[in-house]
């Protein structure tokens, strides 16, 4: 299939159509309604249900219903929208029902505003609900990865029967970039022994997330637990740039290692040794490939449209043995290559100290208003 | 002798097939039980159960799924609504119900419900309401009559302060997309069997693809009004009817013609 220019937000709902979704319930918000406007034309034309539900809390239980029956499914949201559907994720991961959900961040928190950010990273990869529970987190960086991620995003979500999230912010929802979509796969016609379907085989079965006996409830959750292990050796992602020979390592996900790799190829350009690991898989977390990165270079640069929250996970994995420096930017702002340029500059002449935290060291930089 | 006798014996009572042989957890008196087996006769008699889906909600009622011998799924509080939405827009042609008391369709579900009845949405409601929120011992719910004492309307309810009672029945049938909108009552035969009919009614609307449909049920909690089961059934003819009648709010009128 030849290259189109498509929009982030209309190449993912493509993509779910064309990896075989049965079922979309979505609500409007920016910066991710196009995704919903798609899928409310090409779902009816292909027979296929869509619901544009009442509010997010109608759409995750929509959600949650159609996947019990076994069906591909999945919902699209923004930063409020998702808070209100934490709710129903939880259920959903303690059922453990299959499901793929788009979120395309913007500013927060509270109604904040409708331009590109990060800051939801924690909501999702350490959160997503009440109750122990680990959504596979994917965050694609170009319309192209986004595609191709959407498309396994269903694999994995029905391996593991697990809630997987396609992580954007609202910069690749509204970028249009050339992607090439993969051809149309047939739906599925094969119906999991768990799902509800009547009991037209003779069948009886109930999906709840309930276990009424706390060593029962524990059983589950170990279940979980020793899934989502699997889940952590199986499924880490992530792109390297020019890190053969890098002393230095910058470091960020989605947009912000995108724009981070302009600065690094511009450093690169300049002679500094520097590359970029860019995590695709946020959850499971590249944690070892950056424990093993830090044995062997001089520090790290941890970027993200947010007050650094993937930069606690990376601290972690550096675990102390190298300096680590973070630069962010926040409430819709983007940073420039210029600006990440110039703390990797900062980072190489030998400014980093090991002592105190790299985000006081950034809030101490960052320009107060009065 | 014997064969003569035998010849006159004729099964009365026996459980519907679509119910579990199982002890339910209800309090001795709750009719929830009743509503369930109405539920169960219907299922039956339409020889649906192996191809209904129920969705239980949270309340007294959210085990619901281990007494109906058919494929059920449990919801978020008040949620059932939209997962119902979800299962039937999947599998169209199975049935799907949904069974909610007062608190969780009225209250924290009342965006759900409205939502799936203005859509049409082709599911059945079995809607429970007992004046309180059972489960969890008896707090004042949306139905709570006015003057009614419950654990958080320890006074009575006040209508100034906590506002008035909602007729869900009424409310659901002022929108186009609902077909049936009724209410009944579970205190006295007469009025389970008017109550089993309007169920049946329900189940057809939805059998024959005509949208949403929803019984209301007025209901006794005596554990948490504090009387025995006879004298709750006599508070809801006195107290609770005059205020939630029994009737039909909504009937599409294409079902006149139906005989079923
Ligand atoms: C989100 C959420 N809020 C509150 C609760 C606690 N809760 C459980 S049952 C219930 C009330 C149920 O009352 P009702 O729907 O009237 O059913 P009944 O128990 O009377 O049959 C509440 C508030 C909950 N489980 N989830
Ligand atoms: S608490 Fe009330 S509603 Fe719940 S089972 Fe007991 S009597 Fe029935």
């Amino acid at each position: 299939m030849a290259k189109e220019m498509m929009k982030g937000n209309t190449a993912i709902a493509e993509a779910a159509i064309r990896a075989g979704l049965d079922a979309y319930f979505g609500y409007p918000i920016t910066p991710q309604t196009e995704l919903l406007e798609w899928m409310s034309v090409r779902m009816p034309e292909l027979g296929r249900a869509f619901v544009q539900a009442e509010s997010e809390l109608g759409a995750i239980n929509m959600v949650y219903g159609a996947a019990c029956t076994g069906k591909r499914v999945m919902t699209s949201s923004s930063s409020p929208g998702i808070s209100l559907m934490m709710e129903g994720l939880s259920y959903i991961a303690g059922t453990e029902v299959p499901m793929v959900l788009v979120n395309v961040m913007r500013g927060g928190p509270g109604l904040g505003n409708i331009a590109p950010a990060q800051a939801d990273y924690n909501q999702i990869v350490h959160g997503g609900g009440h109750g122990d529970m680990h959504p596979i987190v994917l965050a694609p960086a170009s319309v192209q990865e986004a595609i191709d991620l959407t498309v396994l995003a269903f694999d994995l979500a029905e391996k593991y029967r697990a809630i997987v999230v396609v992580l954007i912010d609202g910069s690749l929802g509204q970028m249009m970039e050339p992607g090439e979509l993969p051809p149309m796969a047939p739906l599925k016609t094969a119906i999991p022994d768990w799902a509800v379907r009547g009991g037209d085989d003779g069948k009886r079965r109930t999906l709840s997330s309930i276990y009424l006996n706390p060593p029962d409830e524990e059983v589950t959750n170990l279940r979980l637990e020793r899934r989502w292990q699997e889940v952590q050796a199986n499924e880490v992602r992530y792109k390297e740039y020019y890190l053969e020979d890098a002393r230095y390592v910058v470091t960020g996900f989605g947009s912000a290692g995108r724009i981070a790799l302009s600065a690094v190829r511009a450093a690169r350009a300049e002679g500094i040794p520097v590359g970029l690991l860019r995590p695709i898989s946020l959850n499971p977390f590249p944690r070892q490939v950056i424990a093993d990165l830090s044995e062997r270079v001089e520090g790290f640069l941890v970027t993200e449209m947010n007050a650094g929250q993937m930069l606690d996970d990376v601290m972690a994995a550096v675990a102390g043995r190298k300096p680590v420096e973070f630069y962010g930017r926040m409430g819709g702002v983007v940073p420039f290559p210029d600006e990440i340029l110039g703390e990797i500059k900062r980072m190489v002449n030998g400014q980093v100290p090991m002592s105190g935290h790299p985000r006081d060291r950034w809030l101490e930089r960052m320009p107060r208003a009065n | 002798m014997d064969t003569a006798q035998h010849e006159l014996e004729q099964v009365v009572y026996q459980r519907p097939e679509s119910l579990m042989e199982v002890d339910t957890h209800y309090c001795p008196g709750c009719t929830h039980g009743v509503a369930h087996r109405l539920v169960a006769e219907v299922l039956d008699e339409m020889q649906v159960r192996q191809r209904t889906i129920g969705v239980a909600s949270v309340g007294c009622s959210v085990f619901a799924y281990n007494y109906f011998n058919t494929d059920f799924v449990q919801a978020p509080h008040g949620r059932a609504p939209a997962m119902a939405t979800g299962i039937k827009r999947c599998l169209p042609d199975r049935i799907v119900f949904t069974y909610q008391g007062d608190g969780d369709m009225a209250s924290i579900g009342m965006g759900e419900v409205v939502a799936a009845a203005a859509r049409g949405e082709n599911i059945t409601v079995v809607f429970i309401n007992n004046a309180n929120y059972g489960m969890t011992g008896g707090q004042m719910a949306p139905t709570t009559l006015p003057g009614q004492k419950t654990t958080s309307s320890p006074n009575g309810r006040d209508v100034e302060t906590q506002g008035f009672p909602m007729q869900a029945a009424e409310l659901l049938a002022t929108l186009e997309g609902t077909s049936y909108s009724v209410r009944r009552s579970l205190h006295d035969p007469k009025n389970v069997r008017m109550a089993k009919k309007a169920l049946r009614t329900a189940f057809e609307v939805q059998a024959r693809g005509m949208g949403f449909s929803i019984v209301e049920l007025l209901s006794v909690c005596p554990t948490n009004w504090g009387m025995t089961p006879l004298q709750s059934l006599k508070w809801l003819e006195e107290a609770m009817i005059p205020f939630y009648p029994i009737g039909d709010y909504k009937v599409n009128p294409a079902l006149a013609g139906l005989r079923f």
